[in-house]
């Protein structure tokens, strides 16, 4: 073939765009023009609503002058084309100019369908189809109250849903009497509409509007055939799209009764020389109005100029998609229209959520699927579908909720001819060729296989596979710490310490990329802290922490607070548990013995947390870390004070020891135990750093641990001085800060250490490295440096600031509210608060006047 | 768009969250989180998201820990550390969740936030 042959493409929407770059594939040589009637290249009409968050029209961007310069593809904007003369093959723009062509590609898309109602072109009666439409939709809204839709379909239901956003008081009208009628059955469509009343958008089904003229209390007046009528001052339609064949019409191509250019298989139009693809094209007297099988037509057309024989066999038209907050979706056919068709339902009122599958007379196949309020099963049932899948025993148990065989279709139960992007074409081989050559990470995957850079629903599905495959191939895991650094936690902690580099951004500059990450951030914070112990919440730190760092205390399930004030070695007075049994009181929190031998007390709202501290400071308390990858509780037994057995002082040791360590950040929690004698009532063998009294002085055990995977701590040392006995717990603990990973306890890092116990001895006992001192040094800087954080913060007015709900409001979170149990107050269930939301049945706990006012 | 002040650039926190309280009606309105990210050239940007956590079912968003996932903007939600686009919503761990978006711009020292909010249309194939 002639690769020199001219080609013109006749619209640059999404999938003439994506016709010009496969063409460009198939022919290197072939001299490409693409005309784009709108003022802008192609662009995403697929996310056209994300304009109303923020988005800008270059966001969308598919392409750029730029691109299309590299791919040596010319072309032009605002150029409409009004004629094609078959004979002399030209195209004619409006402007007067012409093209030659020896092929012709028409992608013209569709235009909003607008009902013949009288009053239909006034000013703010819009359409929802370009980025200039937005832009009027949002210029109208500045000046509306109420928006009404003209359409209830699942483009009117997003446009009522950008009404609703830009502030107006939303209504949709539909003629059908129910929403989305093309992809829902009644059930489904009833289930929508009652959810979506309940967001707050007014639908009036069964509606046909007569004609719009002017309001009363409005600027326009809906009135409808049954005599009724709504006032609304913006009209939006979207009733629909219709095919732009007006070119075909006028080059007398062969059009269908309904409209949409005829093609066959190869996406040639009644002309062999002419092609037709997009929305514009109707194939066997269907129009498909989604973006995949666009693509499908734009690669059948350009594979076949290049003597390829691909053929277009129809597509799959199921969506899954969330609407105002609703999960939708529909497979296949969801009405039940096939032959013997039978259907299974499931409908949960009080969740709201409806589920049909229709399936074939022998209950062997999945034919359709509806699915509102709840769309986690659609990945599964389209993979049925689409893939003739056998259906099991049951198929009801695909759509029963927590049923004990629900056949989970796990990525790998599909077959490698499985379509998983139909956008783009890609089926399971095509990703798992993928992965054996060498991509191994899912951004790898997409770029060289495109998958789920059309309309991104196969994502779902294309990281699952991803996963999964990678994990079959057990793909070793990286070092690197996050994207963000190409270094591990111990090689960072020596760059900060060598390079005595002192902020986050220093490190990022110096040594990383982006901005950094929820990953990174606290890790860094904590390599700091260890290093250079500056104050938390001081301004170059405070956002890297994590949020109970930030608050100081520990968040909650509800976004409240725990407050736990430090209670060294378990031991206080009755003085001081007065004060805490006060505060609870005053602040009706939640108080409880943890298992850490001090008081726990739940429940705080941020705002209340600086008030609670200073009356816990001003009784001597101080922070208890609770919150902090830092020094937790150090936990002791009676001991030799009063236990008849006991043999040391273990309450006055672990009192020393909490008080020398508290704050020290390092990569995990850490935690302690002394015990007076070896029936080791303080559990010390559970711990990081465990204790235990011999009659001649003490055992030192190290990485213990209890939680997920307990683990017996080691015996270290035997018969140690008190000195003694602080200066290995110096070294070890520094030596644990320095080397291990992020959120590594001791236990975990000890069994990673090459060399294991007897290389720590040798370490830390033998001073192997040498580092010995440096490591007591660094242990004593932390020591001498130590701040009570609450102390701090609440001693300047710059910290105070983000205990705050709002920054400029003096409110509580409203979604925050407690009921009553066994005497104290808890969070409220989901459902306590509905109930609370309708009627006073449950106590609550309203603040009073002197708690606001503390 | 109507735009609303909300609170001073001063108020805001570099690389982090706050919550702000947007009044709609007498009596109602909605939790922000704004975050104020600085970039690499210097610049700074202002996004505004819903404060509710849909995961974690608590108003927290503005307490999570800011940052960017291959160069996109993000926040990591402070109890279960999903992570949301600060430009989308889009959670980035959970393809079906998204938190509404909310334009936001500097003018004149005020931070102001238009209550117009991305449409929730999930893509469909
Ligand atoms: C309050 C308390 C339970 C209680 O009511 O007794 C508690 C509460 C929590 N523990 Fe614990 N643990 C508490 C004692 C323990 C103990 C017992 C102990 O320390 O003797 C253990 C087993 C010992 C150990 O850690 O080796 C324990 C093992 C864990 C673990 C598992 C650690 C592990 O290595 O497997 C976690 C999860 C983690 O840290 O990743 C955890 C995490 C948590 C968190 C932080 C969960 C969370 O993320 O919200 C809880 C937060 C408390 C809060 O909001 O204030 N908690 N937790 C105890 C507080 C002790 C204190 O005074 O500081
Ligand atoms: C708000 C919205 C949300 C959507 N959501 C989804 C979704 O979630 N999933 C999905 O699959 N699909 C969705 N769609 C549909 C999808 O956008 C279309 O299927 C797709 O854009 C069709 O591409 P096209 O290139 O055929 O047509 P278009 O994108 O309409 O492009 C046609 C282009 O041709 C130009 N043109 C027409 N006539 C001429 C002429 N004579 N001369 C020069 N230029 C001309 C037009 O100006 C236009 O730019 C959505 C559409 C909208 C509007
Ligand atoms: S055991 Fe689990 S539930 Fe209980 S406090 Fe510890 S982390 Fe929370
Ligand atoms: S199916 Fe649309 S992107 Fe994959």
């Amino acid at each position: 073939m002639n690769d020199a042959i001219k080609i013109v493409v006749v619209g640059n929407g999404m999938v003439g765009h994506h016709y010009v770059e496969q063409l460009r594939q198939h022919c290197p040589a072939a001299d490409i023009t693409v005309l784009s009637g709108e003022p802008r290249l192609a662009y995403d009409r697929v996310h056209l609503s994300e304009f109303f968050a923020g988005k800008t029209a270059d966001d969308l961007m598919l392409t750029s002058e730029a691109h299309y310069e590299s791919l040596g593809v010319r072309f032009l904007c605002n150029a409409w084309v009004e004629n094609i003369d078959r004979q002399s093959r030209q195209v004619w723009l409006t402007d007067g100019r012409h093209l030659v062509y020896d092929k012709l590609v028409l992608a013209t898309g569709s235009y909003p369908f607008v009902p013949p109602i009288p009053g239909n072109d006034q000013p703010h009666c819009l359409v929802y189809r370009t980025i200039e439409d937005l832009e009027s939709i949002q210029a109208s809204a500045a000046q509306s109250r109420v928006g009404v839709v003209i359409g209830g379909g699942l483009l009117g239901l997003e446009a009522a849903n950008a009404l609703k956003q830009a502030g107006l008081e939303a209504h949709v009208v539909e003629f059908a009497p129910q929403l989305m009628a093309v992809q829902l059955d009644e059930g489904g469509g009833k289930l929508l509409r009652e959810k979506i009343e309940a967001l707050g958008v007014r639908v009036h089904t069964g509606k046909a509007t007569e004609r719009i003229v002017a309001g009363n209390q409005s600027r326009y007046r809906l009135e409808f055939k049954d005599g009724e009528a709504l006032e609304t001052d913006l009209v939006l339609f979207s009733a629909g799209i219709r095919p732009q064949d007006s070119l075909a019409r006028q080059a007398d191509l062969a059009v269908g009764e309904r409209g949409g250019i005829v093609v066959n298989d190869r996406c040639q139009t009644s002309d062999p020389d002419i092609y037709a693809i997009g929305e514009c094209a109707l194939w066997q007297g269907r129009i498909f109005g989604l973006v995949a099988p666009g693509y499908q037509m734009a690669r059948v057309a350009a594979g076949h100029l290049a003597a390829g024989d691909e053929s277009f066999t129809g597509a799959d038209m199921s969506t899954k998609l969330k609407l105002l907050g609703v999960e939708v979706g529909s497979i296949g056919d969801a009405h039940g229209r096939t032959e013997g068709a039978l259907s299974y339902q499931y409908q949960n009122q009080p969740l709201g959520i409806y589920k049909k599958i229709v399936v074939d007379a022998k209950q062997k196949r999945l034919l359709g699927a509806v699915l509102v309020g709840d769309s986690s099963d659609y990945d599964t049932l389209l993979q049925y579908a689409l893939n003739g899948i056998e259906l099991p025993k049951y198929p009801e148990s695909l759509i029963l909720p927590s049923s004990s065989e629900k056949p989970g279709l796990g990525a790998d139960a599909l077959p490698m001819t499985a379509t998983v992007c139909s956008c783009h074409n890609v089926s399971k081989g095509d990703i798992v060729s993928a992965i054996d050559e060498g991509a191994c990470e899912l951004a790898a995957v997409k770029s060289c296989t495109r998958a789920s850079t059309g309309c991104g629903g196969c994502s779902a599905l294309l990281k699952n596979m991803v996963d999964t495959e990678l994990a079959k191939r057990g793909v070793e895991v990286k070092k690197d710490i996050c994207e963000h650094f190409a270094f591990s936690r111990q090689e960072l902690f020596h760059l900060v310490q060598v390079e005595k580099i002192r902020t986050f951004d220093e490190l990022l500059n110096q040594h990383g990329q982006g901005l950094g990450c929820d990953i990174c951030k606290p890790a860094v914070a904590s390599i700091l802290a260890s290093n250079w112990n500056e104050f938390v919440l001081a301004r170059a730190h405070v956002g890297l922490q994590d949020t109970n760092d930030t608050f100081l205390a520990n968040m909650q399930k509800d976004g409240t607070y725990s407050v736990v004030p430090r209670v060294p070695g378990g031991e206080i007075t009755p003085d001081k548990l007065i004060v805490i049994g006060q505060v609870a009181k005053k602040y009706r929190l939640y108080t409880k013995v943890t298992g850490g031998q001090r008081i726990d007390l739940f429940g705080a709202r941020v705002e209340h947390l600086p008030e609670i501290w200073r009356e816990l400071i001003d009784a001597g308390f101080e922070t208890g870390h609770a919150y902090g990858k830092s020094l937790r509780t150090v936990k002791s037994c009676v001991g030799s004070t009063w236990c008849r057995y006991g043999v040391q002082d273990s309450v006055g040791t672990a009192i020393d020891i909490e008080n020398r360590y508290k704050g020290l950040r390092s990569p995990h929690k850490i935690k302690m135990a002394v015990s007076g004698c070896t029936r080791e009532c303080a559990e010390a063998q559970s711990k990081d750093v465990g204790v235990i009294a011999t009659d001649k002085g003490w055992n030192l055990y190290v990485c213990g641990n209890g939680g997920m995977k307990p683990r017996h701590a080691d015996l270290f040392a035997q018969d140690l001085d008190t000195d003694t006995l602080v200066r290995y717990i110096d070294r070890f603990l520094m030596f644990y800060v320095r080397t291990a990973d992020r959120l590594q306890r001791t236990s975990v890092w000890l069994e990673s250490l090459d060399g294991g116990l007897d290389y720590l001895k040798e370490v830390i006992i033998g001073d192997s490295l040498g580092l010995a001192g440096e490591l007591e040094a660094q242990m004593q800087k932390v020591v001498g440096t130590y701040q009570c954080e609450w102390k701090t913060a609440i001693s300047s007015e710059e910290n105070l600031k983000r205990f705050r709900q709002f920054v400029n409001a003096d409110k509580p979170d409203a979604n925050i509210q407690f009921v009553e149990e066994r005497g104290q107050w808890r969070p409220a269930t989901a459902e306590e608060k509905n109930r609370l939301a309708n009627s006073q049945a449950i106590p609550v706990r309203q603040l009073t006047n002197d708690t606001q006012s503390a | 768009m109507q735009w609303n002040s909300l609170c001073k650039i001063s108020d805001l926190i570099d690389n982090s969250g706050v919550c702000a309280y947007l009044e709609e009606e007498e009596g109602t309105g909605r939790q922000l989180a704004l975050f104020k990210l600085v970039l690499a050239d210097g610049g700074q940007k202002l996004f505004a998201i819903d404060n509710w956590d849909p995961i974690g079912q608590a108003n927290v968003l503005s307490r999570g820990i800011a940052g960017s996932i291959q160069g996109e903007p993000v926040v990591a939600s402070p109890l279960y550390k999903q992570r949301f686009s600060l430009v989308t919503g889009r959670c980035l761990d959970d393809d079906s969740v998204r938190v509404p978006v909310y334009p936001v711009r500097l003018h004149e020292g005020a931070v102001q936030v238009a209550n117009v909010q991305l449409a929730e249309l999930e893509e469909a194939c």
